[in-house]
């Protein structure tokens, strides 16, 4: 694989030559019409009305191009989709040998850049890279195969059935052809009608646990990532913006600064400062000895921001609404929960390399938003935005975080000034404390049981700052016209259609700090408040809270597809009420775009100390095109979702957002994490579903529902940490 | 000043402020970029390095601090071109998500091992401290007992 690391950059060179010594032009580029879109953007907008998802909206009908075939027979795949860690790369690569018939080695899956490729407008996230390609880039694949062997015969002189594709080549009666010499004369593509996809039993790659392509490159250290990224005769600069909640720059005073060591120039933006040096450690240097007095219209408190967003309070809206309501004069049980400020802490910082020259923008760097960033570069140096060029890289970590990179159009500004490429990266300070959070909640969970041991009433009251309101995905006049956030609805309506009358409102406020998507959304704090609440129902009445929850289960496919993954979830875990020793079970499940999942936690407790000893996860991810990847996810869910829901949380100290540090930013660690985590998969449905945030949601109730039976306290509150 | 020391077996003569973090020398004068920035300020290993065998985070380990001294970063971990066994081993348990910290950790652990050659699951957790944001810890585990079984196997 060290050797395909080379190709990479080999074929960069040769494909280039390649192009140039042919001369035709777009040889072995391959761009398709709309035609293959139309179903899956059908199929996709059937599915956002269905479960909220969002259509893959890259866009059909420009110069688009998916594929490109090097001299060397290697294909190159432009992903309208980043790698952010979730495997989804080598997903579309087993897709693709499948298809087209190549051997997993000469397949290169790089982020299209904004002029080397299509992008999905709508970014890369919701764990919906796969989920949405899996149909588009199949057909796509299988098409360029059938125009290879057109393409074959032509040159050949031989009908296409007597022409057989296998791993990059052609056979024929008298020998083989390269598919790029079947391809080296085609100018003009016609597009074939009709392929057919290969039958499930002829697939080799799909549904198998391949080995991830990027493995070898992430274990030697390959300057794969945004931050790697240089240019030539660069300088590096450091932002300083706002610290404390809604502060603005009163007065700033840099003349020190200015003359520190290896400082170039000091360049003020709107309501930011940048300075400019030879090295990076240079302009943090100098950043320190600026002084700078702040206008702090308040100072926000956490008692403010608990007063300030509460069930009752802000935009209420009814998300789900099926029965009766339960009356204050009922008799009902009801409790509270919250979960904090949470910081997305990803490991590699924002920001970015960018060069402006000649009335042309060049910017690279980390992000879920290829398309975005090109954007809000154009906008800000009043470019058009086909002057502007985003070349995406590998990110270190995503989890939301990367869907807003308003620093990239700052870079830019700062390195037009200078007239030299300027790469910017965020202190970690920084990370922490302008951070798009996860925004905390609050929510109240009533409900009473009938008289045959079954839930009558369930209701779920949630309060939310913004998640997807006012984001790139939803901006104010669509947030206006939904009215709801259907980013803090993930996990809030009741999954159980067996209870008669369930009830889910949201209550919505914009907090004075940006808040947005943090891996899973809402699902995290949601379902720890309801499947914590049903775990107490069925405690303080004795009845098995398995037992309760598959009584509470329609018989329709969804529902019971949620029965069967509580069902092995409580099987493969051995599930029990009872202590052992010092230990204890919890149990929880949900489902969240459409893959349930259940989960069993089992605690221990010695001298105070709780340790999460075993995860058992059950998930129905559909048809898992690289069920290790898959897995890989359910771990990495699982133990971001101990970091959450026993660590992680930040606060507010003297109006500025704290802690601004890892390690001050309590987060799980090896020392944190179960020694065992035994996840099932289920093919319930026979599509990719998302996998990267479904198995957050059981998680946090799953430990608190051991830690009920473990310590006799119902925590109600993110994150639970023994007093 | 004038700073020299020997970086994954080759000698380098640096002229720099030498206050300036290891990890900026490394990074940017040496252009090695398997050594992650973080944090900046010790507290998640992303910039984990080896100063004569032992694990130190570079980026608040001065420059001057490295003259005359041996440095191995994950460039220089292997020799002769094969994986480590601590990179072999995560190679084969599939140890990386997004990757950023995995040079980091892959480092902290080969040093680990040289001081304690069959760690149990206790010295890891005291030892292995750094932060992995995708969750591969579980991952890592595994790959840490395995890499310390393909260390002993070579010796
Ligand atoms: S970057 Fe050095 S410990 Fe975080
Ligand atoms: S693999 Fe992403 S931070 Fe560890």
């Amino acid at each position: 694989m060290s050797d395909k690391n080379k190709s990479v950059q080999k074929t960069s060179s040769s494909r280039r030559k390649f192009l140039v010594r042919g001369g035709l032009g777009s040889i072995g580029l391959l761009a398709l019409g709309s035609c293959v879109f139309i179903n899956p953007l059908r199929r996709s907008a059937l599915g956002l009305s269905e479960s909220l998802v969002l259509p893959y909206s890259g866009k059909g009908t420009d110069a688009n191009l998916w594929f490109e075939f090097t001299e060397e027979n290697t294909l190159i795949f432009h992903s309208p989709k980043v790698e952010m860690g979730q495997g989804t790369f080598t997903g579309f690569a087993q897709i693709i040998a499948d298809e087209l018939d190549l051997d997993m080695n000469s397949i290169i899956v790089q982020a299209a850049a904004t002029d080397t490729g299509i992008l999905d407008r709508f970014t890369t996230g919701g764990s919906l890279s796969i989920a949405q390609l899996y149909n588009p880039l199949r057909e796509m694949a299988a098409m360029m195969r059938q125009m290879i062997v057109n393409e074959a015969s032509k040159k050949l002189g031989m009908a296409v059935d007597q022409l057989r594709t296998r791993e990059g080549f052609i056979d024929h009666p008298n020998g083989s052809l390269s598919y790029a010499e079947a391809l080296a004369n085609v100018t003009e593509w016609k597009l074939p009608k009709n392929v057919a996809l290969k039958p499930s039993t002829a697939l080799k790659h799909i549904g198998k646990p391949i080995p991830r392509i990027d493995l070898h490159d992430k274990i030697v250290g390959a300057p794969i990532f945004g931050l790697d990224a240089e240019m030539e005769n660069m300088l590096h600069a450091t932002i300083i913006r706002p610290e404390h909640i809604g502060s603005s720059i009163k007065s700033i005073d840099f003349s020190e600064a200015g003359q520190m060591p290896g400082v170039v120039r000091v360049v003020e933006g709107k309501g930011w400062l940048g300075i400019v040096a030879e090295s990076f450690s240079q302009a943090l240097a100098a950043r320190s000895k600026v002084n700078i007095e702040w206008d702090i219209p308040k100072v926000w408190t956490e008692e403010d921001l608990r007063a300030y967003l509460k069930v009752g309070e802000g935009k209420q809206m009814i998300t789900q609404k099926v029965g009766a309501a339960l009356e204050d004069d009922d008799e009902f049980v009801s409790l509270s929960f919250s979960s904090p400020i949470g910081a997305h802490a990803q490991m590699e910082p924002n920001g970015a390399v960018a060069e402006v020259k000649d009335g042309k923008a060049t910017v690279i760097l980390s992000t879920q938003s290829i398309g975005a960033t090109q954007h809000s570069v154009a906008k800000a140096l009043g470019f058009k935005t086909k002057d502007v060029n985003v070349i995406g890289k590998y990110l270190g970590g995503g989890f939301g975080r990367r869907l807003d990179t308003s620093h990239a159009a700052e870079v830019a500004l700062i390195a037009r000034e200078i007239g030299r490429p300027v790469k910017f990266s965020f202190t970690r300070k920084e990370e922490f404390q302008n951070d798009m959070f996860r925004p905390p909640t609050h929510h109240i969970v009533k409900g009473r049981l009938n008289e045959q041991g079954g839930i009558a009433n369930l209701e779920h009251h949630y309060a939310s700052g913004d998640v997807a309101i006012n984001s790139l995905l939803m901006p104010p006049a669509m947030s206006k016209m939904l009215g709801t956030d259907v980013g803090a609805m993930r996990g809030a309506n009741i999954m159980y259609g067996n209870i008669a009358n369930r009830r889910a409102v949201q209550w919505h406020k914009t907090l004075p700090f940006a808040t947005s998507f943090w891996r899973s959304l809402g699902l995290l704090a949601n379902t720890f408040a309801i499947e914590s609440f049903i775990d107490e129902l069925a405690w303080n009445n004795q009845i098995d809270p398995i037992a309760l929850r598959l009584k509470s289960l329609g018989d329709d496919e969804t529902q019971t597809r949620i029965s069967k993954v509580i069902k092995l979830a409580a099987e493969k875990s051995n599930y029990t009420n009872e202590l052992i020793g010092n230990r204890a079970m919890g149990f929880a499940a949900s489902i969240d775009v459409g893959a349930p999942c259940a989960q069993v936690a089992e605690l221990s407790l010695t001298n105070g100390i709780v340790r999460v000893e075993k995860v058992t996860c059950v998930f129905d991810c559909g048809l898992a095109v690289n069920p290790d990847q898959v897995k890989a996810q359910c771990e990495g869910s699982i133990i971001m979702g101990i970091s959450a829901a026993m660590h992680e949380k930040m606060g507010l100290k003297d109006g500025r957002l704290f802690p601004i540090n890892y390690g001050s930013y309590d987060m799980a660690l090896m020392r944190h994490s179960p020694k065992e985590i035994d996840v099932h998969l289920i093919q319930g449905l026979d599509r990719p579903l998302p996998v990267g945030e479904p198995p957050l949601g059981p998680i946090g109730a799953a430990i608190g529902n051991a830690l009920r039976r473990l310590t006799g306290t119902r925590f109600t509150d993110l994150p639970m940490k023994l007093k | 000043m004038k700073i020299s020391f020997s970086i994954n077996g080759k000698s380098q003569v640096l002229e720099l402020d030498g206050n300036t973090p290891l990890l900026w020398a490394i990074r940017d004068v040496l252009d090695l970029k398997g050594t992650k920035f973080g944090c900046g300020k010790a507290a998640c290993g992303a910039c984990t390095i080896h100063v004569d065998g032992k694990a130190v985070r570079s980026c608040s380990f001065p420059v001057k601090m490295a003259d005359g001294k041996e440095i191995t970063t994950i460039e220089g971990l292997s020799k002769d071109g094969d994986l480590h066994p601590v990179q072999q081993a995560w190679k084969d348990e599939i140890v990386p998500q997004c990757g950023y910290c995995q040079p980091g950790f892959i480092m902290a652990t080969a040093a680990m091992l040289n001081e304690i050659p069959n760690p149990t699951d206790e010295d890891i957790d005291q030892n292995i401290i750094n932060i992995c944001r995708c969750g591969t810890y579980y991952r890592m585990r595994k790959a840490i007992h395995k890499a310390a079984k393909l260390q002993n196997l070579q010796k």
